[in-house]
């Protein structure tokens, strides 16, 4: 009798120990953002995951602001939606006010003081890239914190650590948009390699006066480097 | 006024049998009481200019400007009862900083002229509020937008002008800002053509003493509104001064 009834007990015990069950959604990740003369290159990895279960493994983290304006989300999907959220709502309602589209100057802002203030119950990380007629390409980086700082190049998210030292020696002021989006591509698929909580499919947006221009670079067409 | 006494202009909440607003237009019959204010936007910036009545001579001089700098891009020249402009004054300061705080980015001056005209106007809808007894002119220079001047007054309705004048002599000065051809003009031209309307308008039988204000925002100021410099400030008056004495002079040729 006992031993019936401690039958099931076990099993549920067992279940806990998948972290899935209880670990939030969170978008461990690769992303980045690169200036160049006439827009920005943005890119992200689509891994979303719930511990070491991969939730989503087509997940899309470059997220629309405005039509000139992107955001590139890391860590918790939930708050990063969130944040996203309000400020998709702010800046519209900004852009009918003012009779023509934000800056992204001010799109970075309006993150910045959502992340800043609620900086002790958000867990997001944020890049801010998109293209204006008064500064032309820009990318923000929003790291947890809540501080703002704009940066001709911006990796974030925990794949971003294993590729700082290619992405400082790789960088040049000035590329085109083409070197540009091998540069993105390659640095993300360096980090995906390494990252445990990054991979699927790179997704690029590149974004110009004219709008954004999206690819997905899946299986072979992901750049491919030293794997011992 | 026909229509004073017939109960429809205590409130600026009622309209009279034919439509208007009373309390709105006693309003701008205080403005058009004030000294005149011009501004004058030309190709790289706007120039300020005020004929500030001084009616005691036991006032220091320097008190109770009209020209004041709203955020540093933007200026604003009030005309009126000084102490409901000093409120716009205060209420468009605020509007500026709220903006930058908010949004990372200095205030477009189209935006600040909206959010202020609004205000003004919802100050001529309740009884239980008066209109504003001013009216302000904003101007602004951005590198990207050029020059900009707008007009608000006391109904809380604004226009973008090249030009434009309020108070006691506002049609004179019109008169004169229209002989200009102001979209060719650069500021240091037109401080020299403002300082001039204001002394040439000015009535010296009734209103004896007057202090020139003049103030810019260009792109020689790096887009920054300021006082102009005391050495402009000095030429511009004594020029001004010249061509009044050569006006009058040409006045005794024809008698």
């Amino acid at each position: 009798m006992s031993l019936a009834m401690n039958a099931p007990i076990a099993s549920y015990d067992n279940m806990c120990s998948h972290d899935w069950i209880d670990a939030p959604h969170s978008t461990g990740t690769s992303i980045m953002a690169v200036e160049f003369d006439g827009g920005v290159v943005i890119g992200a990895d689509s891994r979303s995951t719930t511990g070491a279960y991969i939730a989503n493994r087509y997940a899309d983290k470059l997220t629309k602001i405005t039509d000139h304006i992107y955001c590139c989300r890391s860590g918790s999907s939930a708050d990063t939606q969130a944040i996203v959220d309000v400020v998709v709502y702010n800046l519209n309602f900004h852009a009918t006010e003012l009779g023509e589209a934000p800056l992204v100057e001010s799109g970075a802002a309006v993150c910045k003081e959502l992340c800043y203030n609620y900086r002790d119950s958000l867990m997001a990380g944020l890049i801010v890239a998109g293209w204006d007629r008064k500064k032309g390409g820009q990318v923000y980086s929003i790291p947890i914190g809540g501080m703002c700082v704009r940066q001709p190049v911006s990796i974030g998210g925990s794949g971003s650590t294993y590729v700082y030292g290619y992405v400082d020696a790789n960088y040049k002021p000035g590329m085109t948009q083409n070197e540009s989006v091998e540069f993105v591509k390659n640095s993300l698929a360096l980090a995906m390699a390494r990252d445990g909580s990054s991979g699927g499919v790179i997704r690029i947006g590149i974004i110009t006066e004219k709008g954004i221009e999206r690819h997905i670079f899946e299986g072979d067409s992901i750049p491919k480097f030293y794997e011992g | 006024m026909s229509s004073i006494g017939t109960g429809y202009d205590l409130s600026a909440s009622q309209f009279s049998p034919d439509g208007r607003v009373f309390q709105v237009e006693y309003a701008v019959k205080a403005v058009e009481n004030s000294g005149t204010v011009i501004a004058l936007r030309g190709k790289d910036g706007v120039v300020f200019a005020v004929e500030k009545l001084v009616t005691s001579k036991l006032y220091e001089p320097g008190a109770n400007r009209r020209i004041f700098t709203i955020d540093q891009h933007v200026g604003m020249g009030v005309c009126g009862l000084i102490a409901d402009a000093r409120q716009i004054v205060d209420i468009a300061r605020r509007e500026a900083a709220n903006y930058k705080s908010q949004f990372g980015v200095k205030i477009p001056i189209k935006f600040l002229n909206d959010r202020v005209s609004m205000y003004m106007h919802a100050y001529t809808l309740y009884s239980a509020v008066r209109p504003y007894g001013c009216s302000v002119v904003l101007g602004s220079y951005d590198p990207e937008d050029g020059s900009s001047l707008y007009m608000i007054d006391p109904s809380g309705v604004s226009y973008g002008y090249y030009g434009c004048a309020i108070g006691k002599a506002k049609q004179s000065a019109k008169t004169e800002i229209e002989k200009l051809k102001l979209t060719n003009m650069n500021t240091k031209e037109l401080v020299k053509e403002a300082a001039r309307i204001i002394y040439l308008v000015h009535d010296e039988l009734k209103d004896k003493n007057f202090e020139l204000e003049l103030s810019w925002v260009s792109k020689d100021t790096n887009g920054l509104h300021e006082r102009v410099p005391e050495h402009v400030f000095l030429e511009a008056e004594k020029s001004a001064k010249q061509a009044m004495e050569a006006d009058s002079d040409s006045d005794t040729e024809d008698m």
